[in-house]
């Protein structure tokens, strides 16, 4: 494994940087798109069960099957990462709003009260109390869409998409487990420093929390 | 709230497939390579299939060319030819080692040229404008229809002819391919009216097939004539007297307009020093003694002055 | 219509060892087989740390470290370490079953000793103080108020097996993704595509009978569902808790 390594650094580091991207951006894009949404079944609640149920059904489908009918939905070719990109922030999506929605809905009607007693309105309550309330159930969502993201993304490896995956079909294909097991490592370190990243984005964004304590 | 569940279930499933099919309509493949960001064009991008052999003989031009001073970066693994070739066509990939049997079958389904000349005189003619195969090589590796020792021995085997009888209690393991491609299933059938029990979807002649074939659970496989494992397992490849498997030289594919003077010279030098001897002799590297490809790619092209 | 129709409008491929009907029947048989391993280790493993509230750390732990490895690496990596040393028809089939199960156990291990753990304890106390021994506290008090977690937890279990089974054709197993390993080998996207709508449907059909199971299992009182007035006819409850159980009505 040291060997391989040495002998194929550079393409390892490639991949393992495409791999993150790969990963990380369905996160952003994802956590993006659930807020607004998240926030509309929160505050509407005729919506509530349509979206949710929605998401639910997305979370269902097995991600291989979305990479697949990806192409034909949105006119790229199978080869394209886009269809991993677009595939895993669907997912995330699934995963995040429901997690922001219930976030939001429980948000005690005291602190809401409190809030709009100090003059609080709209955006700015939302943003500047509703939202921090929901950050550590967020952050909860992230990490488990961090870690499912990595797995998935080496699925990508089945459709020709070169990342940290490919070292599971190259391994395969020359018989060197040695090969698939460095493959698992970086997998599994790739999601460990995504994991330590959000929780710590996390315990930035709530110092109240920890200051009363 | 649950009739709700299935109704919604119902009818995003609808809608979904409603979508994918107006989507999915002519001739958008999904599967055709699309036009891939051209690398630049003084670099020559060497692709392999996913077989440990393809990947060393791309290692060796790659090599070869980048002794010359040619820029060289490499898509190892790509697929099945099925896959690759559009590729070469698109300009995703500049350059494979081929098989010059099942590549002019690829591109002319009804040859019936067996011998290496006429082989590599009608492929010259059968690729496609963009594309060109410099010389051949005279290391030839094919595929065969192998047995174990004890299955030969079992029912008389010496050729796929003796099959014939006994077949349809055979299970044949080969790559998924092997499905619908002239030289798997439905040759078999055309040339020897071979029809085996089963066919199991494995690998083109890699660890799963070769696994297969030693724990019994298929009784015939598609391996590579130059696999080590064959000599090492006692294996019997099952001879080709109607030449389902023609001549299979090993041979540069190559985008025309990226072969120039000095790709083509370091190539032929290549297809000069590559005999089926030596290609067993490399794979046995590769295959049983799980050297890195690279290395041995190398360690071939220096031993013979192209490296 | 779309070229997705293109290999399921085709009738031959609904008959046949390698047709539809017979794909999606291997599939089931993987995943439900995978699925019974997954409870038989975990539910008593995550009933016994709930319950007794030892080792819960450990069992956390490793419940998030298996949740970080990459499925496909895995299983590649099993089958490749022991498929060589299994004779004929478990060669690829006892790889992959293992790694499904390995992928599938922390799902449920956590939903369970986590469901456990957060039964009111003042139905604990009550049930304590109305004389129940350790066991039955667990069995008449603590699992029917977990039910919904536990559940919850077989189902993402089984969501996971499905995917994974589907990424198991790559190592020759049989199933759906069959569809998709030998679509993509014989540039057939009709192939490919129709493997990824069937696991689809599957993933729903499957997740929505254990969504139905869920309704039936979960004693009434702990989901609340008849708590709004009006006189309904009751259900047959087939948990075992409808003799003598105490079931909060908060």
């Amino acid at each position: 494994m040291i060997a391989y390594l040495q002998d194929h650094f550079q393409q390892t580091v490639e991949r393992f940087y495409t791999h993150a991207w790969l990963a990380v951006l369905p996160l952003v894009i994802g956590l993006v798109l659930a807020i607004p949404l998240g926030w509309l079944a929160s505050r509407y609640r005729r919506v509530y069960p349509g979206v949710i149920n929605l998401a639910g059904l997305l979370y269902t489908l097995p991600s291989v099957a979305l990479f697949v009918i990806m192409p034909s939905i949105i006119h790229t070719k199978i080869l394209s990462p886009i269809n991993v990109v677009v595939a895993l922030t669907i997912y995330t999506v699934a995963l995040l709003v429901r997690v922001i929605a219930d976030a939001l809905i429980s948000v005690p009607a005291d602190v809401r009260s409190a809030a709009v007693a100090m003059g609080f309105t709209g955006p700015g309550r939302f943003l500047r109390v509703d939202l921090p309330i929901a950050v550590p159930v967020i952050v909860a969502g992230l990490r488990v869409a961090a870690a499912s993201n990595v797995g998935l993304v080496s699925v990508g490896a089945l459709i020709g998409v070169n990342q940290l995956g490919s070292l599971f079909t190259e391994g395969f294909t020359l018989d060197v487990g040695s090969i698939v097991l460095l493959g698992i490592l970086l997998c599994v370190l790739l999601a460990l420093i995504l994991d330590t990243t959000i929780v710590l984005t996390g315990r930035r964004l709530t110092t109240w929390q920890r200051a009363v304590s | 709230m649950r009739p709700n569940r299935v109704i919604l279930a119902s009818v995003a499933t609808v809608a979904a497939l409603a979508l994918t099919a107006c989507g999915g309509g002519g001739d958008n493949n999904p599967l055709a390579t699309g036009s891939a960001p051209a690398a630049p064009s003084d670099t020559i991008v060497v692709g392999s299939a996913n077989f440990p052999e393809s990947t060393l003989l791309a290692q060796i031009y790659a090599g070869a060319l980048t002794a010359k001073g040619v820029k060289v970066s490499t898509k190892l693994n790509i697929g099945s030819r099925e896959t690759y070739i559009p590729g070469l066509q698109d300009g995703s990939i500049d350059l494979i080692p081929e098989y010059s049997g099942v590549l002019l079958q690829y591109f002319d389904k009804n040859a019936t040229q067996v011998t290496s000349d006429d082989v590599y005189a009608a492929l010259k003619t059968k690729v496609p404008a963009k594309l060109t195969v410099l010389d051949q090589s005279t290391a030839e590796d094919k595929d065969s229809i192998t047995v174990t020792k004890q299955t030969a021995d079992k029912y008389n085997l010496k050729s796929i002819a003796d099959l014939q009888p006994v077949a349809g209690q055979l299970t044949l393991g080969g790559p998924p391919e092997w499905k619908t491609r002239q030289t798997g299933e439905p040759g078999l059938k055309a040339k020897y009216n071979v029809t085996f029990k089963e066919f199991k979807s494995l690998d083109a002649g890699g660890p799963l097939t070769i696994n297969a074939l030693k724990n019994g659970s298929i009784q015939a496989a598609d391996v590579f004539t130059t696999d080590p494992n064959i000599v090492a397992n006692g294996w019997v490849a099952l001879e080709d007297p109607k030449f389902l498997f023609a001549a299979q030289n090993v041979l540069p594919l190559i985008n025309k307009a990226k072969a120039s003077q000095t790709v083509s010279d370091a190539l032929n030098a290549v297809s000069a020093k590559l005999t089926t001897q030596v290609l067993l002799d490399l794979d046995k590297q590769v295959i049983l003694d799980k050297k890195d490809p690279g290395e041995v790619a190398e360690s071939f092209l220096s031993s013979n002055g192209l490296g | 219509m779309g070229v997705i129709w293109d290999y399921l409008g085709n009738s031959s491929h609904w008959s046949g060892p390698e047709g539809v009907p017979a794909r999606v029947l291997e599939h089931l048989e993987y995943t439900f087989l995978a699925l019974a391993f997954v409870c038989l280790i975990a539910l008593p493993l995550g009933l016994f740390v709930g319950h007794t509230g030892r080792g819960s750390v450990a069992i956390a732990g490793t419940a998030n470290a298996l949740r970080a490895l990459p499925d496909f690496g895995l299983l590649v990596y099993v089958v490749l370490l022991i498929s060589g040393r299994l004779p004929a028809d478990l060669a690829y089939l006892l790889p992959s079953i293992l790694v499904l199960v390995i992928l599938g156990i922390p799902a449920v291990l956590s939903a369970t000793y986590a469901g456990i753990q957060a039964v009111d304890p003042a139905a604990r106390d009550a049930a304590k103080g109305m004389g129940m021994t350790g066991s039955q506290v667990l069995w008449r008090v603590e699992v029917p108020n977990a039910m919904p977690l536990i559940l919850s937890g077989v189902r993402s279990s089984m969501l996971q097996i499905v995917a994974t089974a589907t990424i198991a054709a790559y190592v020759s197993l049989g199933g759906l993704g069959r569809f998709i390993i030998d679509g993509q080998s014989q540039r057939d996207y009709s192939q490919m595509a129709a493997g990824a709508v069937l696991v689809g449907l599957l993933a729903i059909v499957l997740d929505l009978l254990v969504a139905g199971i869920q309704r039936l299992v979960v004693s009434p009182g702990v989901t609340g569902r008849f708590r709004t007035a009006g006189p309904r006819r009751r259900p047959v409850l087939i948990s075992s808790s409808q003799e003598g159980s105490v079931v909060p009505t908060t």
